[in-house]
């Protein structure tokens, strides 16, 4: 019974973390290079156009 | 798993977004700043003459500026990274070897996802072009990174036809579809550095997504497990 719960856990805890991880990443991609607030576009502006995002 | 996983990734992003910033000093900087000129009113290009080769700029660093490029370029390249690597270990997950070579072909895909497929449509945006509606063309970017994305993975790993055809549709239709592009083209700079522009940020990322995909790779296969 242990053991069939165990095999089954794992893999889904497996891909929450995945997900979990990929999710930051796409978080700090969306602050780094596409939130548009004046401040945060004047400091990302030169990285945004030279990593071709959507600028301005 | 996630302290190995988080550990990798960020190395390798941070690794990578200093040699994206340095590339870019070094490749892009100067055109960038050239158009800047036309963009601002200070050089004019359409008039009888054109304009001098002569005013083209050097980099010259930069700090309250350049030093800005290097954070925001480690922290994307970190986020890429995260990103990146997740998938890469869940197709270990199912079976595929996580090798440096392994890696370097990921990273190549990673740039045809999030760098080339969107180039196709929305052209690395010299400073000064017109372009659409942003938050336009900030969806139709997302959405055909996703796409791309999803398309190249069922490319990889997908087992029959009907798959691969579905990857074909997903890859091709945001380009069927097309990108948001200006109603009137207003851009003041000399389309040959709009072009050296556009060729050399996609050359750059290339690199880097390729350097990106072999370190994260090696890292991953190196780090201790956490049992």
């Amino acid at each position: 019974m242990n053991t069939q719960t165990q095999a089954i856990a794992k893999p889904t805890t497996k891909l929450a973390t995945l997900i979990a991880v990929a999710f930051a990443g796409l978080m700090m991609i969306t602050v780094a290079g596409h939130v548009q607030a004046a401040a945060l576009h004047d400091a990302a502006h030169d990285v945004r156009h030279a990593t071709g995002f959507p600028c301005h | 798993m996630i302290q190995k996983i988080v550990t990798s990734a960020l190395i390798a992003g941070f690794g990578a977004g200093l040699l994206s910033a340095l590339l870019q000093f070094a490749f892009v900087q100067p055109i960038l700043l050239h158009a800047e000129q036309f963009e601002g009113g200070e050089l004019t290009h359409f008039g009888a003459l054109g304009s001098s080769m002569s005013d083209a700029q050097h980099w010259v660093f930069d700090p309250g500026r350049d030093l800005l490029t290097i954070a925001f370029s480690t922290l994307i390249y970190a986020g890429y990274a995260l990103m990146l690597l997740a998938a890469m270990v869940a197709a270990e997950e199912r079976g595929h070897d996580l090798t440096p070579r392994a890696g370097l072909v990921w990273g190549v895909a990673g740039f045809v996802a999030v760098l080339l497929a969107p180039a196709f449509g929305l052209a690395p945006e010299l400073p000064g072009m017109a372009a659409a509606d942003v938050g336009a063309r900030q969806i139709w970017w997302f959405a055909t990174v996703a796409a791309t994305g999803v398309g190249l993975w069922l490319v990889a790993f997908g087992r029959n036809w009907m798959m691969w055809g579905i990857a074909i549709i997903l890859l091709a239709a945001p380009h069927i579809i097309g990108a948001p592009l200006p109603d009137v083209l207003t851009g003041p700079a000399p389309p040959e550095l709009g072009a050296e522009f556009a060729s050399r940020v996609l050359g750059t990322g290339l690199v880097v997504w390729a350097v990106l995909g072999m370190i994260a790779a090696t890292l991953w296969q190196n780090a201790p497990d956490e049992g």
